[in-house]
C-alpha cells in the first residue's frame, strides 16, 4: 500500500506537508509567500507581529505557530487578510520613528517590503513619535531603538544561539522596549561581537553593522529589485543563514 | 499566568499545545477559576442531576452574576443560565437603564431594546460581571474609561494589541474632545476588526468589543460630538505644538501663531 501524502489547501493550492511542520513552513517549502516579520526558520515560531494571520478552516490563526493538520483549508491572499497586513504594517510604522529615506537599512529592510507588498502608501494612523535613544556605544554595531517593532530576533538569536542573553524586551504593553542587558544598558559594555547570530537576524534597521551601511547603495538593494514575496526575507543577504523551508 | 509562575514575562503563550497537555512546566495543567471548581465539588458530592435540572439546554446549572453600577442593590448574585437581562435587571432594582455591559470590559454592552436575551452561553455569555449604567450616564465616558484601561491592560507582546489599543484611545478621546470627524469613526470601526481577528489572544481579540458595540449601537454618542460631518480632522494640533517654542522664544506676536 503506497503511503498517502499529506496536504493541506492553501488558497486553493494543495500543497504537502511533514509532521511537525507549522503552516508557514509547509508554505515557504512550496514557494508561497505568507507575509511576515518575527517569524524566522532557524528560531522557535514566536506569533507576535501577525503578519502571517490566515483564516484556517475558518478560523483566524498564525501561520507561523499553526502546525499543519492533514485537510485544513486555508486562505492566505485575499483581499481582507493583506488588508488586515496592511493596517498592521502601517501600526508598526507609527508606533516606532522609521523614516525610510533616511535609514541605511532602506531597500533591505523587511518592514519596508512587507509595507510595499501590501500596497501601504502612507502610515494612516496618527504617528506616535516615541522618544527613543541610539546606541552607537559598539565598536562595531550601532543600536537604533527608533526602528525596533519587538520581534524578538535579537533576544531568541542572542538567548538560545549565542548563549550570551545580551537583548531582552522590558515594559509592557505599549511601552515595551528593546533593552540591552548590561549594568550602563549600553551595548559596548556587552560581550557582542561581530560574528554573533544576533547580530545578523534584525528585520529592520535596528542593529546595524557600521562602515558597511552604504557598501551597497540605495537603488541596488535586495527589495528594490523584487518583492519580498519572489526573494523571501533579508537575513539571506548574510552568510551563513538558511534559505527558509530547507535547514 | 502560566508564564509568570515559571518567573517569565507575562505574555500569552502559543497555542496549541494547549495547557492541558503543556502547561505549567510543559506538564499538563488544569486553569479554571474558583467558581469551576466550586461548581466540579457541588457536583462531585451532590451528583449532577440536580445542576443538570437548572438552566437551559446549552447551559446547564447556574452562574455567578456580579452586579455593579446603577442598581439600588448592587452585589453577587446566583441565577440559573437562562434569567434575562431584565430579570437581572428587577433583581436589583435597576431603574432607567440606558445599557448593560455584560462580561466586563471586553464583554457584549447591551441597549435597551436586548434586554431579554438570556445570559447563557448560547446567547449573551459572561464570565459574571454584569455593569448597569442609567440614562444620566455619558456612555462615550465610558467607552473611554474601557478604551484606556485596555491600553493599561495590553501585555505589548502582538502589534494590533500594543499599537491598536492605544490608536483606538487616541481615536476616543479626538472624539470626546470634539475634533472627531466621520473618517474617525471608520477607523475606530476598522482597527476594532483588526484587533479582534489579528491579535494573539482572548484580551486583544474582544479589548475593541467597547468601541464596536457602542458604534453600532448608540452612535449618536459619538456623532453629537464630531466637530463637523466633515471627513478629515488633523490629529496634530499645530496650535499647542507650537506653544513649547513661543514659551521659550517668548514671542506673543502674530506670528508666533499661525
Amino acid at each position: 500500500m503506497q503511503l498517502e501524502e499529506q496536504t493541506i489547501t492553501i488558497d486553493g493550492q494543495k500543497i504537502p506537508f511533514q509532521s511537525g511542520q507549522t503552516i508557514m513552513d509547509a508554505a515557504l517549502a512550496a514557494k508561497i509567500y505568507i507575509p511576515h516579520l518575527c517569524y524566522h526558520p532557524e528560531f522557535k515560531p514566536h506569533g507576535s507581529c501577525r503578519l502571517c494571520t490566515v483564516m484556517v478552516n475558518g478560523r483566524y490563526e498564525s501561520a507561523c505557530t499553526m502546525p499543519s493538520v492533514a485537510g485544513q483549508e486555508i486562505l492566505n491572499n485575499t483581499k481582507e487578510l493583506n488588508e488586515n497586513r496592511r493596517a498592521l504594517t502601517q501600526m508598526l510604522f507609527v508606533e516606532g520613528n522609521h523614516i525610510c529615506p533616511g535609514c541605511p537599512k532602506t531597500g533591505n529592510c523587511q518592514l519596508q517590503a512587507v509595507a510595499y507588498y501590501v500596497g501601504m502608501l502612507s502610515s494612516h494612523y496618527q504617528h506616535f513619535y516615541p522618544y527613543r535613544d541610539l546606541d552607537p556605544s559598539h565598536p562595531d554595531y550601532v543600536v537604533d531603538f527608533n526602528r525596533c517593532i519587538l520581534c524578538e530576533l535579537c533576544v531568541r538569536a542572542s538567548r538560545d544561539v549565542d548563549k550570551k542573553n545580551i537583548f531582552a524586551i522590558s515594559g509592557r504593553g505599549i511601552k515595551a522596549h528593546l533593552i540591552i542587558n548590561s549594568p550602563s544598558g549600553k551595548l559596548e559594555d556587552t560581550d557582542f561581537a561581530v560574528g554573533d547570530k544576533a547580530a545578523f537576524v534584525c528585520p529592520v534597521g535596528a542593529i546595524l553593522r557600521k562602515r558597511t551601511r552604504y557598501t551597497t547603495p540605495i537603488g541596488e538593494r535586495l527589495y528594490d529589485k523584487q518583492s519580498i514575496r519572489i526573494v523571501g526575507d533579508s537575513q539571506q543577504l548574510h552568510a551563513g543563514a538558511t534559505k527558509y523551508g530547507r535547514k | 499566568m502560566i508564564e509568570s509562575l515559571e518567573g517569565k514575562r507575562g505574555v500569552p503563550r502559543n497555542r496549541p499545545p494547549f495547557p492541558v497537555t503543556q502547561g505549567y512546566l510543559n506538564k499538563p495543567t488544569v486553569v479554571n477559576n474558583v467558581e469551576t471548581f466550586a461548581l466540579a465539588a457541588r457536583i462531585a458530592v451532590y451528583g449532577g442531576d440536580g445542576f443538570a435540572a437548572l438552566g437551559t439546554k446549552q447551559s446547564k446549572g447556574t452562574k455567578l452574576l456580579s452586579i455593579s453600577g446603577d442598581c439600588l442593590r448592587p452585589g453577587i448574585y446566583e441565577f440559573p443560565f437562562g434569567v434575562s437581562v431584565r430579570e437581572v435587571l428587577e433583581a436589583c432594582n435597576a431603574q432607567d437603564t440606558q445599557a448593560v455591559q455584560i462580561s466586563g470590559a471586553a464583554g457584549t454592552c447591551l441597549s435597551a431594546k436586548e434586554f431579554d436575551r438570556k445570559i447563557a452561553f448560547e446567547d449573551v455569555a459572561t464570565g459574571g460581571s454584569v455593569m448597569i449604567f442609567n440614562r444620566q450616564r455619558d456612555l462615550l465616558e465610558v467607552v473611554r474609561n474601557f478604551a484606556h484601561f485596555f491600553v493599561h491592560e495590553s501585555c505589548g507582546f502582538c502589534t494590533p494589541c500594543r499599537v491598536g489599543t492605544s490608536l483606538l484611545k487616541n481615536l476616543v478621546e479626538k472624539v470626546y474632545t470634539n475634533h472627531g470627524t466621520a473618517d474617525d469613526l471608520k477607523d475606530m470601526s476598522y482597527i476594532s476588526q483588526v484587533l479582534k481577528t489579528a491579535s494573539h489572544c482572548g484580551l486583544g481579540q474582544t479589548a475593541s468589543n467597547h468601541i464596536a458595540d457602542t458604534l453600532k449601537k448608540f452612535p449618536e454618542i459619538y456623532h453629537k460630538r464630531l466637530l463637523v460631518e466633515a471627513n478629515f480632522e488633523p490629529a496634530f494640533d499645530l496650535d499647542s505644538a507650537l506653544e513649547d517654542a513661543r514659551q521659550i522664544t517668548g514671542r506673543k506676536d502674530e506670528m508666533a501663531y499661525l
